[in-house]
């Protein structure tokens, strides 16, 4: 982002998102008080999350503002945990079928 | 750092010249900006880590994972409230990265005052913080948690809570030392000649800090 005053975002912006996560903080909460289980709970709680995650990435930290190759080599990379969670996800379920099995 | 003032290209194209150009690949980046940021993502990486070893030793357990939503709660004037301290805490860092982001606004405005006052602030919702994080700890382990068990169930869950909350809280304490060092060097006009843009560097790591609680309370503490 250019260091001058005159293109800085405006401060209402910062604002507006501020409440934002206040809201969307609150409503994952809502899903533990109002005890929501099983597939709704699992897939609101990532439908907030990544809402909150990308509101402060884009806006909070200023990725929004940045050239397209920096937000690449930035946010691309992190991509390879998905590899490393399939990964542990098969191996782990193999595990607690075999404790199962001979400890169950 | 001549790179700040290239003429540069938007978008697509702008993305293809920039990998292309003979000099560096970052244009209008400080080198100072991109340091912070790579080490974000070996930062990310490390909690990933800690995510992902959690994520294995709660599959792989046979024992029911304890009831977070019950471990957390408060009894509040009278009141049973599951979960209650983790979302104030939420909120704390939330306002937290509010008043962040502000200062980083007031630092380019070259309002240097308000802007340390900001990161004061800041600090302070950090201090918050970690002393809510040292109370739950101390519930805790009066409860009888520990690394290797806990009365409540699977006794995995003792690892996985000190390891991650213990990491972010540690990150929350230094990011309190950064800023205060960072807004008493801006209040002392530290910066007049070189610019404001530290404010925005502190402030990624600040925000970072934040970004990381919103996956730890999801994962963690709702899942």
């Amino acid at each position: 982002m250019q260091n001058n005053s005159n293109t800085q975002p405006p401060i209402s912006l910062y604002f507006k998102v501020w409440g934002l996560l206040f809201v969307l903080s609150s409503f994952s909460y809502l899903v533990d008080y109002l005890q929501f289980q099983g597939i709704l709970r699992w897939s609101l709680i990532l439908v907030f999350m990544f809402l909150k995650a990308g509101l402060i990435i884009a806006v909070f930290m200023h990725i929004v503002w940045e050239r397209i190759a920096f937000t690449l080599a930035i946010l691309s990379p992190p991509l390879c945990i998905l590899v490393l969670i399939a990964l542990m996800a098969s191996e782990a379920s193999y595990t607690n079928l075999n404790r199962l099995i001979f400890f169950g | 750092m001549d790179n700040t003032s290239q003429p540069t290209t938007s978008g697509m194209n702008g993305l293809i010249e920039d990998w292309v150009s003979d000099k560096d690949a970052f244009k209008n980046v400080s080198w100072g900006k991109t340091m912070m940021w790579i080490f974000l993502l070996s930062d990310t990486f490390i909690f990933s880590c800690f995510l992902v070893g959690y994520m294995s030793v709660r599959m792989t357990t046979d024992v029911p994972w304890p009831n977070t939503s019950e471990v957390f709660a408060l009894t509040i004037a009278g009141e049973h409230i599951p979960l209650i301290l983790i979302a104030i805490m939420t909120f704390v860092l939330i306002t937290s990265s509010g008043t962040m982001a502000m200062a980083v606004n007031c630092g380019y405005r070259r309002q240097r005052k308000q802007a340390a006052i900001l990161m004061l602030v800041t600090a302070v919702f950090g201090v918050c913080f970690v002393g809510m994080q040292a109370f739950e700890w101390t519930k805790l382990i009066e409860e009888g948690v520990r690394p290797w068990g806990n009365p409540m169930g699977a006794p995995q869950f003792g690892a996985a809570f000190f390891m991650i909350t213990g990491f972010h809280g540690f990150h929350v304490s230094i990011g309190v030392i950064y800023l205060t060092v960072v807004a008493l060097k801006v209040l002392r006009g530290d910066y007049e000649e070189r610019g404001y843009e530290i404010v925005e560097i502190t402030g990624l790591y600040w925000h970072f800090v934040d970004l990381v609680w919103v996956f730890i309370f999801a994962f963690f503490y709702l899942w």
